[in-house]
């Protein structure tokens, strides 16, 4: 047989970070406990190379390895979003990790597993590579929450994830063997021009394994009806894992369903739309309303993320190049928002306390009023209030819904979204309006400091100059379907 | 009806029994045996469709290593069947209705309709110079090596999660050091103490 090694330079991103986790994971070896910071940052610099690795590899759209591997515009902006929110994840996190001895070698080679799991999955174009892309970064996290062992609450919540995330993976399997049943072929290139040709004649078996596959992706995103997990998880993991579990895996998730339902199965649009339509009214419904109830801010941002899934979802549905576009332009705001909640948690944490309650952000003004500022405009972009970004992620996505026709769902999505933001509204009142019950003095680190405000002011400075980030979405998405 | 019919009969109907029998019978050693005669007939079709490397590693990984390590588990664990049962009619309900849309949607799916020999045609037998272990080296080291160099990633993840995740080093723990142990002269294991005899202390009769 003949075979020939393509050029493997579209691969180098990903081929550094492997070699660069199996150094690190050697080099920590060597590292002693009160030396790890060597480990730490090492894993920075790591990211940071694959970064740049990222932008000098980027060109046209390759593929290579038949279409298992595809290396296209909106593959290399979603990489390079997910090492800046890695990046900025391992800065929040640090503190919290040490007052917990969680400071270990193993937390940042996981982490850096997860992330080339989530390239994997981003570039794939093939049912093996999405499958073993996302496997390897789920079973990143099931070990990751459970890193702190002794916490009872963390390994429940990792147990919950992993036989949640095996039955989704089983789902997912199912779904895609069925429609290599009847397609014949794994490359997803080639099943989108099968059924766009019309071959398949009896809809019965490309159906349910549509159904089967949306299943699957719904769990990984956390949609209604299969959220269960995300609250808990989010709950029980140490806080910086449950920041990496809501941030950067949100990208290869949006990757996850543009790959599979617009790069394969465009050709069934009418009935995923109406799949998801009903998916984004019960995220939207169910994440506000839930949240209502919750006194923990985990678990409270938790249903807050089913609720913004929800509006992603209402992006794709609208089956429209500025409908994926806003859903992506939707993912990298929520991310954004996310880093800065989550950051705010494990600024305001120390050693012996979660500061994971909402009355823990009580008097946050009089304790510190920068953050409570920061706190107060990242609240303000997730309820979608002007001049914030959130106002303009809502407004995009809801457009492309206008658009596409569904007038009532939108409707529907802005009344809940007004009840949703009094769960956001909330927390500003408690930080303004009430009498603190921690006094003690907040002083993060210095790059903490740095990066939370510029994290706080993003939501500020994107709100006021929406295009940058919303052209660099289309653009992406245009030179890739 | 030839003799490979026969014989895929043979082995599927085995197969089925068996495997009835795995999820249906008390004992567990015996519910573990049973699946070790589903895993060898399983093979044995697969043997019949040619592909004899997948026949031969499944005998040999769950045959040989995994069922043995899970007989293992099962007869050092003390498994409490009367609580694995329990709840099992408060479950019945909705695990017999999804079991029910599964088999309802595998009818409508997996039937001839859909792929029965009329939408594909039927697979050539290879000649008796081919070797599925070679064909299927082949294919994982050229055309799948991407798939296959990220299973490995995935099997490196495992690892480290497994040691991460077991391993402790507990304060307090007595272990035996060996280099301690062997590294020891006369002096550290035997003590000579000068005495002096002693008498043996007076007998005093004991005052009635």
């Amino acid at each position: 047989m003949n075979f020939e090694l393509p050029n493997l330079m579209p691969m180098l991103p990903e081929m550094a970070l492997l070699g660069m986790i199996c150094f690190i994971l050697i080099a920590d070896l060597f590292i002693r406990d009160e030396n790890r910071s060597v480990t730490f940052v090492m894993s920075q610099i790591a990211v940071a190379i694959t970064a740049v690795c990222i932008l000098g590899t980027s060109g046209p759209s390759v593929s290579l390895f038949g279409d298992m591997f595809t290396r296209d515009a909106m593959a290399d902006i979603l990489k390079l979003m997910i090492c800046l929110s890695v990046e900025i994840m391992f800065v929040y996190s640090s503190s919290y990790l040490k007052t917990r001895n969680l400071f270990r070698g193993e937390y940042f080679v996981l982490t850096l597993f997860a992330m080339l799991g989530m390239m994997v999955l981003i570039s794939a174009g093939h049912f093996l590579t999405l499958y073993l892309g996302l496997e390897l970064m789920a079973l990143s996290f099931y070990a990751m929450i459970a890193l702190d062992r002794d916490n009872a609450r963390a390994t429940e919540a990792a147990m919950k994830y992993f036989v949640l995330g095996a039955l989704a993976s089983g789902l997912l399997l199912y779904g895609m063997s069925m429609l290599y049943g009847v397609t014949g072929s794994l490359d997803i290139a080639k099943v989108a021009s099968v059924i766009d040709s019309g071959q398949v004649t009896e809809g019965a078996p490309l159906l349910f394994g549509l159904v089967f596959v949306v299943a699957g992706l719904a769990f990984k995103i956390g949609a209604v009806p299969f959220h269960m997990w995300i609250p808990d998880v989010y709950e029980g993991a140490p806080t910086p894992v449950a920041l990496f579990i809501g941030t950067a895996p949100k990208f290869a998730a949006f990757a996850f369903f543009m790959r599979l339902l617009i790069g394969g199965l465009h050709g069934l649009v009418a009935d995923w739309q109406q799949m998801l339509v009903i998916m984004a009214v019960l995220s939207i419904l169910v994440g506000n309303v839930t949240a209502i109830a919750q006194t923990n801010f985990k678990r409270m941002l938790a249903y807050s993320t089913i609720a913004h899934m929800g509006f992603v979802l209402l992006g794709i549905l609208s089956g429209s190049i500025a409908g994926y576009s806003a859903a992506m332009y939707y993912m990298a705001v929520y991310v954004i928002m996310s880093l800065g909640a989550f950051g705010m948690i494990l600024l305001l944490a120390r050693a012996g306390f979660e500061s994971d309650m909402l009355e823990d952000f009580k008097g946050l003004n009089q304790r510190n009023p920068w953050y409570a500022f920061m706190l107060l405009l990242v609240m303000f972009a997730m309820a979608g209030i002007p001049p914030t970004v959130g106002f303009y992620a809502k407004l995009a996505v809801l457009q492309a819904a206008l658009q596409a026709g569904y007038v009532w769902l939108t409707v529907l999505a802005v009344l809940l979204s007004v009840i949703g933001a009094f769960y956001y509204l909330r927390i500003v009142k408690l930080m303004y309006f009430d009498e603190p019950k921690q006094i003690a003095p907040i002083a993060p680190r210095v790059d903490v400091r740095l990066v939370m405000s510029l994290n706080g002011l993003a939501m500020l400075v994107l709100g006021l100059m929406p295009q940058s980030l919303m052209s660099l979405c289309t653009y992406s998405i245009m030179h890739s379907f | 009806m030839t003799f490979e019919t026969g014989v895929f009969y043979f082995f599927s109907t085995v197969l089925l029994l068996s495997a009835t029998a795995v999820i249906t019978i008390r004992n567990p050693v015996q519910s573990a045996l049973f699946l070790v005669l589903s895993f060898f007939t399983a093979s044995g079709i697969w043997m019949m469709l040619e592909a004899e490397f997948l026949a031969i590693t499944l005998v040999l990984v769950y045959v040989g290593a995994v069922m043995v390590l899970f007989l293992f588990v099962v007869m050092m664990l003390d498994i409490n069947l009367a609580r694995l049962r329990e709840g099992f009619w408060s479950y019945l309900p909705l695990g017999g209705l999804i079991a029910l849309l599964l088999v309802v949607e595998m009818i409508l799916v997996l039937g001839s309709r859909n792929f029965g020999l009329d939408h594909f045609s039927q697979p050539v037998a290879h000649g008796p110079g081919y070797s599925n272990t070679a064909e299927l080296g082949m294919q994982l080291y050229t055309t799948y090596v991407y798939p296959f160099e990220l299973a490995a990633v995935i099997l490196l993840v495992a690892i480290v999660a497994a040691i991460t995740l077991t391993m402790r080093r507990r304060r307090g723990t007595k272990y035996q050091n060996p280099g301690q142990q062997i590294h020891v002269d006369r002096s550290t294991r035997l003590r000579i103490v000068k005495m002096d005899v002693e008498k043996s202390p007076p007998v005093t009769e004991a005052k009635g």
